[in-house]
């Protein structure tokens, strides 16, 4: 099998081998051992949960530098719809631009551009497609989709076969720019401004085999640099500018007012999402024509690579989208092919306890057991998130039962009992002796 | 292996709870994806059914590497007649159960839709007994 790219890592050092991670993995994907986190690579569907609850700042994303930049001969910056939002208002979307083009970029173009072509082709595939399972579900939210892969496999087929507009924009900005400088395709680099660490891996590991997207940088480390350049930087209005539609896709909701067609739900944040996952995979919700889920609260805006306080970013997003109200009309492509996903997205089952199903029934049968004589209190300090994970893990040979210190102190209690009984436990020859010091008056 | 769940009339906030622990179940044995939302559909809606209509009743699941048993046993006003239960939209939920968004007739087809085996015993004013098997 393929190794899977990660963006999340640990770093060992700073690390303290605490629990908060673990708690909080929704698929379950790390442990601790010996002192040091370590990430089940085949669960973790690169959330960013564990770096944003980890407080020695051990998780962390590895994202693109700006140095990639010189492997191309002319570069797009690919700013997420949320990127806007990071901005007080006075500083005006051209600045921005002109401070990315200081960077070192050639060209910018908005994601929320493609978000606006993207929600075209949802409510035209929604619309010419009767038939199509109910509810569809986004692909926008890479986190999303893995989380489906691991834990809702049966859902997959409920994922809307359209790219998502990071990868549309990709396609589209490469596009123009060969054809306005008449450079190759391959010598045109482009470069996603990304919000968190799960857009980082759809670059590296795309869901349909090749990304249109060369690199992805993240908001936080540009974010920095770039507030230097602003006063300096020389204002560049875009040739094409987004609209509050696509720019509104940044916060959670924003996707279905962008779709406007049919029974429309939004979820955010990864815990709920995975309550409405388990709803749709019982049947329920069909009366939904699409979902919009993101795995982090409040939508991209929540990310865990930007910068800005998420619900001050809402407030500046809200203000965006008013001001960015008029649409310009530009001719994106309006054929449904081009937004199509070609490859199908497969499962990932990451959750098995065994290869042979005998042999997982057994370990689960024995997981049941040894679960219900664990303390149940789920602290973590074995190293697992919860008893039943330890319980898991035992079975699988990946834990042992005395990783447990509540077990580890009663038996160590119960030792001791033993060790003072025996201490009282005198053989009959000290006794006598005991007794006739008793006798000649020495000892009460 | 088995699983066993109490299952109480009128607890719509637990109600799922057994299905998601029999999906977890059998993710870890490895059963494959279509199966295991089958087998999901089948627990919820036997489950949702003792919830909305029963007193009380117990969920069983068993599982073996051919195949997946689920029964559903309750004491409750039972069904007077099952053919009529069956039919698609056929409801006897009260006004406020629909309300809630339950009771809207498809508990029974679905099941029936998404076992492999099915098999309803029933007595009016004692309880239900429902067995579904789904193989893999």
């Amino acid at each position: 099998m393929q190794p899977y790219f990660h963006s999340v890592r640990l770093d060992e050092n700073k690390c303290k081998g605490c629990t908060n991670c673990i708690k909080r993995c929704p698929t379950e994907a790390i442990r601790v051992r010996k002192g040091r986190a370590r990430i089940i690579e085949e669960r973790c569907i690169d959330c960013g949960e564990c770096i944003r609850v980890c407080p020695n700042q051990a998780k962390l994303a590895i994202t693109d530098s700006l140095e990639r930049l010189g492997e191309f001969r002319y570069t797009v910056a690919l700013p997420a719809p949320s990127f806007l939002a990071q901005f007080k208002s006075e500083v005006a979307p051209e600045k921005v631009w002109g401070g990315l083009l200081t960077l070192g970029f050639d060209e910018v173009f908005e994601v929320a551009l493609a978000a606006e072509a993207v929600s075209w082709a949802i409510r035209e595939y929604l619309q010419s497609n009767p038939d199509r399972p109910r509810p569809l579900i986004s692909s926008a939210c890479p986190a999303v989709v893995r989380l489906i892969q691991v834990r809702f496999p049966s859902l997959l087929g409920h994922i809307i076969p359209i790219e998502s507009p990071m990868e549309i924009a990709g396609r589209l900005a490469r596009e123009r720019v060969c054809r306005m400088t008449g450079f190759p395709g391959h010598q045109v680099g482009t470069f996603f401004i990304t919000p968190c660490p799960a857009k980082v891996t759809e670059v590296k590991q795309p869901f349909g085999g090749i990304s249109s997207v060369d690199g992805a940088i993240s908001m936080s480390d540009l974010y920095g640099a770039l507030l230097r350049r602003l006063e300096t930087a020389k204002a560049y209005p875009l040739p094409l500018r987004a609209s509050g539609l696509g720019i509104g896709w940044g916060r959670a909701g924003g996707e279905n007012e962008a779709i406007r067609a049919g029974s429309l739900l939004a979820v955010d944040g990864i815990h709920n999402v995975i309550g409405v996952l388990e709803e749709i995979e019982r049947g329920g919700l069909a009366d939904i024509d699409y979902l919009e889920a993101q795995a982090c609260t409040g939508g991209c805006i929540g990310g865990p690579l930007v910068p800005q306080n998420p619900f001050v970013a809402r407030v500046r997003m809200g203000n965006l989208v008013k001001s960015h109200r008029s649409q310009e009309e530009w001719d994106f492509p309006r054929e449904l092919g081009f937004y199509h996903r070609k490859v199908s997205i497969s499962a990932r089952p990451a959750l098995k306890l065994a290869e042979d199903p005998q042999l997982a029934l057994a370990r689960l049968e024995e997981a049941e057991k040894i679960s219900r004589e664990l303390p149940g209190l789920d602290c973590g300090s074995c190293g697992s998130p919860s008893c039943r994970a330890l319980a898991e893990d035992i079975v699988q040979g990946y834990a042992r039962r005395s990783y447990c210190i509540f077990e580890l102190r009663e038996r160590l209690q119960k030792l001791a009992e033993e060790i003072v009984e025996l201490a009282q436990k005198q053989p009959p020859a000290m006794g006598r002796e005991w007794r006739q010091a008793r006798e000649r008056g020495e000892v009460d | 292996m088995q699983l066993r769940f109490e299952v109480q009339g009128m607890d719509f906030s637990r109600a799922g709870q057994a299905a998601a622990k029999i999906k977890k179940v059998l993710q870890q044995v490895g059963v494959e994806p279509g199966i295991v939302r089958r087998a999901i559909i089948v627990a919820y809606e036997a489950e949702l059914n003792i919830v909305i209509h029963a007193y009380h009743g117990t969920l069983t699941a068993s599982i073996t590497p051919r195949k997946i048993e689920i029964v559903a046993e309750d004491e409750g006003p039972g069904i007077p007649d099952i053919s009529l239960a069956m039919q698609e939209g056929y409801s006897t939920a009260p006004p406020h159960i629909r309300e809630m968004g339950f009771g809207a007739g498809m508990g029974l087809p679905n099941i029936k839709k998404s076992a492999d085996d099915l098999d309803i015993q029933s007595e009016v004013n004692k309880g239900t007994r429902l067995r579904a098997a789904i193989f893999i």
